[in-house]
This record gives C-alpha cells, structure tokens and sequence, in this order.
C-alpha cells in the first residue's frame, strides 16, 4: 500500500520531472502523520492487553501458598484467621448450581433459536430477537433481586433459586449463538431431508441441530462459562454456605467461590485473603479453560 | 406436506396417520420455548415492581428518583424510613460515563489496529485476548482492582491530579480518596472495553472493500483510509457499541462495589468516595430488613429501566448498523 501522493507533472516548474522517490513535504507530513497515529492505536491496544496480563499475572502470584491439593478437596476452616482448608464447598456449589442452570436453560434456548431460524422473517420472531438481544443486557444483580422477589420469598434460599437466576443471565446467550450457529447449515442439508420425506420435526433434530452442533456446544459453553463467573445474583439467590451442601433447594442456601471470596475480601485477616485469591485462580481456571475448549470445538465445526 | 392419494394396495405410495400431530406440537413447543424470552423479561419487571410498590407509593416515583436521603426503617409492614435513590443514581452514572470516556477511545484504537494494522498473524491472538478479558469473573477483577489496581494504579494517578494545577477544577478537586468514583470508572472501562471493541471491530469490517481500495488507490495513506473511510462508515456501530457498554457499565456490580467506597455524600469531585445503584444492593442486602429490601427492589428497579432505555436504544442504532453478531458471548 502506498503511502505518497502523484502530483501531476504538469504541476511542476517547465521542464522537471520529479523522481517518485522524491517525496513532497505535504506527502511526507501525511506519511509522518500515518506512522504516528499507528504508533497511537499501537499504544491502545498495549493499553487494552496490559491489564489482561496483570489480572492473570497477580491472580497467579497471589494464589501460590494457598492453592493446592487440599484447597480442591477441604473446606475452608471456620476462622479466617486460620491457614490451609480450601473452597471444596465453594467448587462444589458453584458446578452444581451453573450445571443445574444448564440442564434448565440449554434446550430452552436451542428450541427458542429453532423458531427464529425457521421462522425467522415474522414480527414476533423479530420481536423475541430483539428482546434477547436487550436481554444480555440486564444487570445480573438486577436479575438477582427479580429472582429473590419471585422465588426466593416462597422456597428459601438454596440451589435451585440460584440456578434459576444462572440460567436467566445464560438464556439470551445461548440463544443468539445457537441462532446464529442454525443460520449457517446449508439449506441444501435441509431440503435433501425434506426430500426423503422427513418431517419438519425430524429434519431439525436429526439433521440441522447435529450439522450446527459444534458452534451450538461452543456458544452453550461460553454460556456455562459466564454463568460460573456470576457472583452478584447469588448473593441474592443462593446466599452462601460454610458446607458442602447436596440438597436441591434446602432453604439454607448453597456455597459459590464468587460468595466465599466475596466474604474473604472483606475481613481483615491474610489467611482468608489468600483463600480468595485461591478462590480466584480457581474460577478463572474453570472459566478460561472452559472459553478455550469451546473455541477448538467450533474450530472443528464443519460447516 | 401433501399426501394426494392413500393408495392402500401393496407398492403404492403409502402413508399413516401416525404422528401426524408431531408437526403442529414440536412448532408449538417451539414457540413457547421463544415466548418464554418474552415472558421471563416481563415477569421479572412486573414481580420486582409490585414489590417495590410501598415505596414508590410512599416517597413517589419522582421523589424518589431525587430524594437524597437514605436511611432504611426496621418495619416488616410498612415504610418507616426515608428513601432517596439521588445519591446512587448520580454515582451510577458519574462512573458509567467516566469508564465510557476511557474505554471508547481505546476501543476505537484497538478495533483499527487489529483489523487496518495488525499483521495477519497478531489479529486472531488480538480478538481472543480481548474477548478473554471478557470472559474474566467480575470477583477477579474486584480483588485485582483492590490489591493492585488501586493501590498501584488509580490511587497514586488520583493523588497526582488532585495535586496538579488541575485540582483547582470542583470536578477534580483533591483529597483524593482510595475508594472513589474515579478509582470505579478506571476499572470499570477495562470490564467493559471487550464489548465496545468487539461491535466496533464487526462495524469497520463490515465496510465494503471498494471503497477502501479506492481511497488507496486515490494515494490516501493508512490513517486517511481509516479517518475518511473507515470510521465515517462504522460510526453507527461504534455509537451502538458505546451504548453497549454504557448499559454493561449501569450494571456491572461487584467491581463497583469493592471500589467506589459506599459513602451517600455525593460530592462533585471525581475522588471523593459515593455509593451506585449496584453496589447499594450487593453491599446492604445481606443485613437488609423486609422494608429495606423494598428499598432495594425500587432501586432495582430503577436500574432496569436506565439500563433497558440504554439498551434497547443501543440495539436499534446496532440494528441500523447493519448486522452484527457475536456480541451475545462478550
């Protein structure tokens, strides 16, 4: 791509043919102008990168005497003053709630994105869409409270409640990229079913969903993804815990590593900050590597 | 589907009844599954405002929104207290808007770079880095903000400008406080800078190659292309992103709830410690009595209506902007 201008040799003095290697001064500003403004979006992607380091960089550093083996497998003591012990409970309460949320909301959002695609151009289709889309953007803490008013105030604090909210938050997600997923199978694939008599029904569970079935794994992923890394909703929905909690909706709540390091941060004492920030590399852990399976599955995707 | 004729000898075209109904009730088990979007959004407006009704009755919508008084009642009945929603309201924005101010212009840099300048190696590790950062649990950034942001970063920045000939403004005026709105929207912009650089990012590579080969073929250098072609045509986009994140910002809760210092004071320095929507809710509905929970469900509330105007607003410019996908992940 070239950088300087042609002027018209006419332009010149009579009778001086500028070489094209000869830059003008305005062209030369303008080429000058050029590199700095590159060096200027340089600078903010340095900018938008660097804290992505130092949050894995501090996250990682500030874990090390806590995390470990017996971190993944104990409970945290029951003063914060106290070293060792582990989120155990936490873990346990925050794959139990987003799976839950999951199993809830995965064929929901399938089956809501299998009405926009096959009948995708109708207002209320137009209208769903547009809803799901301003449904990603609603406060997850909003979501929270919305949950705590309607279920909360009858069942109790406990799994299933802040499950529901997971679920609520993940929905919209799922939905826009299982759509977008659906949009891209081939029509061929479609008709060639319709064509060996198939039904409507049969095409789209046994032909389209699997053909869209590794970009509708990944988008349901980064879906469990975000889930696992909501904390504030919880807060409201399912409380907390000090123990491994197994029931489904018990009344007394249900732990998360978001809630434990929440009330880790917020006492004084180094052994509870360092269970927090244990607490931190292990929801990144999860979440990180769940987005990056996600990826090399759609990778594989085939069409 | 059409069955002409039900030939019933041997080697004619056959077809049953059976499962004829499967059709009609899989459309219609679609459907609801779609309604069910709908219905979600409008249970949750409607439960959480006739909770929060007592109060609105009792203060007014409006008096409410503008009361600057926030002390809750003990009452499991009626409204004791005073509820004032003017003092996190005023925080809410003050940060969103400071966090949009930083994050946008970086988004904007990071949207060119990757797509105009980025050699062709570098964009894909670009994208998956900035989507990453969104992919990063808010409590991580919370206790990255208030061991290392802070301390490290925003506080020292903070003291240097309250200090600075710049001080003098009422806007930037010293002392400068640990837990502040400015110490809120500093973090805040690096959790929502993935979504404003990822709509940005689809806008400027959606402009049509022609016009971006002409302008260089016209001798126009690479800024040029970018000034005069490149964003003019992606504008609407970068708006609808910068609503985006305005609304993720309005939203974003346990950031602001370890940074912004959970004062009511509501002063007019960027450095002084307020309070936001978000972060009244997380930080006070623990010990929260039955009446103060009304006060959070109103503010609540609230905040689904600043963020649902900012929203559907952000869409309808996105939409305008020609289609934009995979936004719904970051």
């Amino acid at each position: 791509m070239s950088t300087d201008t042609l002027e018209p040799t006419s332009s010149g003095p009579a009778g001086s043919q500028r070489s094209l290697y000869e830059l003008e001064p305005t062209a030369r500003r303008r080429r000058i102008k050029s590199r700095v403004m590159a060096m200027v979006l340089l600078g903010a992607v340095i900018g938008g990168v660097v804290p992505l380091v130092i949050i894995l960089w501090q996250v990682v550093v500030n874990s090390g005497e806590a995390f470990g083996w017996s971190f993944l497998t104990e409970v945290e003591p029951l003063s914060y003053r106290e070293a060792g012990g582990g989120y155990l409970h936490g873990i346990w309460g925050t794959v139990y709630t987003t799976g839950i949320a999951a199993l809830m909301v995965i064929p929901l959002g399938i089956a809501a994105a299998v009405y926009l695609v096959e009948e995708g151009g109708t207002w209320f289709a137009r209208v769903v869409r547009f809803f799901t889309d301003v449904m990603t953007g609603v406060p997850s803490i909003f979501v929270g409270l919305a949950v705590y008013a309607i279920l909360v105030t009858r069942l109790r604090f406990g799994t299933f409640t802040g499950a529901v909210a997971l679920g609520i938050i993940m929905l919209p997600i799922i939905v826009r990229t299982a759509e977008e997923m659906l949009h891209q199978v081939p029509p061929d694939l479609r008709n060639a079913s319709f064509g060996l008599g198939a039904r409507r029904w049969q095409t789209t569970l046994k032909v389209v969903i699997p053909a869209a079935g590794p970009g509708i794994i990944t988008g349901c992923m980064l879906a469990i993804a975000r889930g696992a890394g909501e904390t504030a909703p919880l807060i409201l929905t399912a409380l907390g815990a000090r123990t491994v909690v197994m029931a489904f909706q018990g009344g007394n709540g249900q732990a998360d590593i978001g809630l434990l390091m929440t009330d880790g941060l917020r006492q004084p004492f180094d052994a509870g900050i360092e269970r927090a920030w244990a607490g931190g590399l292990t929801l990144i852990s999860l979440v990180l590597i769940l987005t990056i399976v996600a990826r090399l599955i759609n990778k594989r995707s085939q069409i | 589907m059409t069955t002409p004729t039900l030939d019933k000898g041997p080697g004619g075209l056959r077809a049953s009844g059976k499962g004829r109904l499967a059709d009609p009730l899989f459309r219609w088990a679609v459907v609801v599954a779609a309604t069910s979007v709908l219905v979600i959004l409008a249970v949750m407006m409607g439960r959480t405002t006739v909770s929060a009704w007592p109060i609105f009755q009792a203060e007014g919508v409006w008096g409410f929104l503008t009361g600057r008084e926030w002390s809750t009642g003990q009452s499991r009945s009626e409204v004791t207290g005073s509820y004032g929603a003017l003092p996190f309201i005023y925080g809410t924005v003050v940060i969103s808007v400071l966090a949009v101010v930083i994050a946008v212009p970086l988004a904007l840099g990071i949207a060119l770079f990757t797509n105009e300048l980025a050699p062709w190696w570098l964009r894909k590790p670009l994208v998956y880095a900035i989507d990453t950062l969104a992919m990063v649990p808010s409590i991580v950034i919370a206790i990255v903000a208030v061991f290392f942001f802070i301390p490290v970063v925003t506080d020292p920045m903070g003291r240097f400008i309250a200090d600075s000939p710049l001080g003098a403004l009422p806007l930037l005026s010293g002392p400068a406080q640990r837990a502040s709105y400015w110490s809120a929207g500093l973090v805040l912009s690096i959790m929502i800078l993935p979504i404003i650089t990822a709509v940005t990012r689809e806008t400027f590579a959606n402009t049509p190659p022609d016009e971006r080969n002409a302008a260089y073929a016209m001798g126009a250098t690479r800024w040029e292309v970018m000034r005069w072609v490149i964003i003019p045509r992606g504008f609407p986009g970068m708006v609808g992103g910068t609503m985006l994140g305005i609304g993720r910002a309005l939203g974003e809760t346990i950031v602001v709830a370890f940074t912004v210092g959970s004062s009511q004071r509501m002063g007019t320095s960027l450095f002084f410690g307020g309070d936001a929507v978000t972060a009244v809710i997380f930080n006070t509905f623990a010990t929260a009595s039955p009446e103060a929970i009304w006060g959070l469900l109103a503010l609540g509330v609230t905040l689904f209506v600043m963020t649902m105007l900012v929203n559907v607003l952000a869409r309808l410019i996105v939409m305008r902007a020609g289609r934009v996908s995979g936004d719904a992940a970051v």
